[in-house]
């Protein structure tokens, strides 16, 4: 399968090749994230016990509610990637405001909870403070509570903002999305995004709940 | 295109201005700025070894303090590793060469590649930075808990430069992987390929899986000195040894980034000045991706005396022993091309010869390091630090020099004086050998690595390194002499000095112009078909 150079400039190779890099550096991130999961592994391995008792400390209500707003999220960003393929402008941005708007939510909740660790005294380094037996391993649950989460939460604000540069552009008429392949492309990153927090709700959630 | 005359509208005469090389994004010009860049860093990278060399002329230390000497060798390491060998041949010749020889206008993301440039030079800044405020002790590997609790440094400071240089080369990496994959000319078939681009897509491969590990451990290195997070801190139930396992699952298959890309320019000058195809061009294509595929299970090898299991250790050097294996069938496979070839003595080739000869050592020590009894003798000894200095400097450096006179005409149009270049060539080969040789002797007789002082005993060997340094450093300063003269003074190349096969030399002049070739050429045979028939490989 040769592609020739005379396809190099018809829309179909350019759409094909944009992806393909937008693969490639999802692969990158996989193993970026890949290298804290095989850690987490490592530890959790090492004490399971004590990572269950502190995820105990973790609000469950909150996590759930942030899963399923993301999970709807990647739904309205799935609408938004099939309106720009058929280049229905009004749809398109629509679902990008959308998708933006639960980002939003998602972070906010996200932030109220940081901010619970914080009153409760549960943010690792000088002012960690734990009354329970295994302060140690306590904090290096909340070490990669913090680095895990706080990585995801770093790649969802620069998700909004590339989805809100992409809104600006197509509201001021300066892109037409259906001659390209950056809404799709942004779809599957902010798709990625949100499969890595599937896995990182249970594991740092919900593995108290079976004690 | 026959005569040697230099065309007048080439790459070199877009535009002239400061702006037009920093705004270009000219695939073949961010070569020349990646180019002198590394070309930099090399020259910074070299006095650190000046000066510890010096310092190890005589057993006591008494050039350095102890503290100077540790950033010395760490500076060397940092600088050579991340700022020099990693770019060098990928970033350097993979840019100006890979869509030059599969027939492309340019990269798959021109203005991704003038970005991967720009995320380097402001990596190497925070490094230099790092370096000028006052340096860094941990050694180029960073291990924890040394580097995340106790040293006093400016680790953070050096952990951001690499983590932003580590950018740069996940950007080229990505951008040759999807040009190869989507942007070779008609009729180049995966298997018509020439080796050099069989290399960079492998090397590609290892630079996109492991160098996100690597940033998320120096990463993690960073967070627990800024802000107490301690997943490598034992006191809160941390494993330092964590680090260890993550930085060579990057660091272990980044030789490989180091030395796939100049195997790749070996296999194109053993092609032409033996006038022959590669034999066995297949098994030399898929031993690089062999290489990189086995490449990333054997980092277990570094950490042998680090109460890493014995069970695990049995298997990390089973499996250094299996990853030999393909780099074994590239060296057969060059040495059998020589036979019966007509061989050409240019200069490439001598560096060609270099390399095969001293990676084998090279290869053939990393065998003995593997072994895990005799691993315990010689660990973090002088026998570990000349191994990898042949594989650095005596195979990945003479891959580099190699590239550097073979394609120099193609990028320039001018061609160097033969004398000269093959005087260097030699004075290279021999200051190499006596600077890195005696390291094996002082290693297996037991001096460890890292000390500024040392016992009265080894000092003729570490006097014979030091003289052997001064030689190779020689050796690195002729070149830059003559080809700046060439710029000026060398006669024009023609498209084709040496007569050799590929699109880049068949099908464009030198220098090239700015899209590379007058229309995109068709390609009808294999690679390396200096014998004319079009036989299958
Ligand atoms: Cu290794």
């Amino acid at each position: 399968m040769t592609e020739t150079s005379a396809h190099q400039e018809d829309m179909s190779w350019q759409r094909e090749t944009s992806l393909l890099g937008v693969w490639v550096f999802l692969l990158t991130e996989v193993l970026f994230f890949g290298g804290l999961f095989t850690g987490y592994a490592v530890y959790r391995s090492g004490y399971p016990d004590i990572f269950s008792e502190a995820s105990r400390h973790l609000n469950v209500l909150l996590g759930t509610v942030n899963t399923a707003v993301l999970l709807t999220s990647s739904l309205t960003m799935a609408f938004a990637v099939a309106s720009a393929q058929e280049g229905k402008r009004r749809p398109l941005l629509i679902y990008l405001f959308l998708t933006i708007a639960l980002g939003l939510v998602f972070l906010g909740i996200k932030s109220t909870e940081y901010h619970h660790k914080f009153v409760e005294k549960l943010i690792p380094g000088a002012h960690f403070s734990y009354s329970g037996l295994s302060t140690r391993e306590v904090q290096l649950f909340f070490s990669f509570y913090f680095v895990m989460t706080g990585l995801h939460a770093l790649h969802m604000i620069a998700g909004i903002g590339v989805l809100a540069v992409l809104a600006f552009l197509v509201w001021r008429k300066k892109l037409d999305p259906s001659r390209n392949a950056l809404v799709e492309g942004t779809g599957l990153y902010w798709h990625f995004v949100d499969v890595v927090w599937i896995f990182l709700f249970p594991l740092f959630y919900l593995i108290g709940l079976r004690a | 295109m026959t005569a040697a005359v230099e065309p007048k509208d080439n790459y070199l005469t877009a535009g002239f201005s400061l702006k037009s090389w920093l705004t270009t994004t000219d695939h073949k010009r961010i070569g020349v700025l990646y180019l002198l860049s590394i070309t930099f860093f090399f020259l910074v990278g070299g006095l650190a070894a000046v000066l510890f060399r010096l310092e190890l002329l005589t057993p006591p230390g008494d050039l350095v303090s102890a503290d100077s000497y540790n950033k010395l060798f760490t500076l060397h390491g940092i600088v050579m590793v991340f700022l020099f060998l990693i770019p060098s041949v990928p970033a350097a010749f993979g840019n100006f060469l890979v869509p030059l020889m599969i027939g492309a206008k340019d990269l798959a993301f021109p203005k991704l590649n003038l970005a991967s440039w720009y995320v380097f030079v402001l990596g190497g800044l925070f490094a230099l930075w790092a370096l000028l405020t006052g340096g860094v002790d941990t050694g180029w590997t960073f291990y924890t808990p040394y580097s995340s609790t106790y040293s006093n440094t400016y680790v953070s400071l050096m952990a951001i430069g690499i983590f932003i240089a580590g950018f740069s080369s996940i950007f080229t990496g990505l951008n040759f992987i999807v040009t190869i994959h989507k942007m070779r000319a008609p009729g180049l078939t995966w298997f018509r390929l020439p080796l050099f681009i069989w290399a960079h897509y492998a090397t590609s491969l290892i630079i996109v899986l492991g160098t996100p590990v690597l940033a998320v451990a120096i990463l993690l290195v960073g967070v627990e000195r800024l802000f107490g997070i301690g997943i490598f801190n034992p006191a809160i139930g941390g494993d330092p040894l964590l680090f260890q396992h993550l930085f060579w699952f990057y660091s272990h298959p980044a030789v490989y980034i180091m030395i796939l890309p100049s195997m790749g320019v070996v296999s194109e000058i053993v092609a032409c000045f033996s006038r022959k195809r590669i034999f066995g061009y297949k098994f030399v294509a898929i031993a690089s991706l062999a290489i990189a595929v086995y490449g990333f299970l054997v980092w277990g090898h570094h950490m042998f005396v680090s109460s890493q299991s014995v069970y695990a250790g049995l298997i990390f050097s089973f499996l250094s022993f299996f990853v030999a294996v393909p780099s074994a069938v590239k060296v057969f496979n060059w040495t059998a091309t020589l036979y019966k070839g007509s061989i050409a003595f240019d200069t490439p080739m001598l560096y060609a010869f270099g390399f095969i000869g001293l990676f084998t050592i090279g290869g053939l020590t990393g065998l003995f390091l593997a072994t895990l009894g005799l691993d315990v003798h010689v660990h973090d000894t002088y026998f570990v630090i000349a191994h990898f200095h042949y594989i650095m400097v005596g195979g990945a450096i003479m891959g580099y020099l190699g590239a550097l006179h073979f394609w120099w005409p193609k990028m320039t149009g001018r061609m160097y004086t033969e004398g000269w270049s093959k005087f260097s060539a030699l004075i290279i080969f021999i200051g190499f050998n006596l600077t890195f040789f005696p390291q094996f002797i002082l290693g297996y007789l037991g001096m460890p690595r890292r000390y500024h002082a040392y016992s009265p005993e080894f000092q003729v060997y570490n006097v014979l390194s030091t003289a052997g340094a001064s030689i190779l450093g020689a050796g690195y300063v002729i070149p830059i002499i003559y080809l700046l003269w060439s710029l000026f003074r060398g006669k024009p190349a023609g498209p084709n000095p040496w007569g050799a096969k590929g699109l880049e030399w068949e099908k464009t002049s030198s220098p090239p112009p700015v899209h590379n070739f007058a229309e995109i050429p068709t390609v009808t045979e294999e690679a390396y078909n200096y014998s004319g028939t079009n036989e299958q490989g």
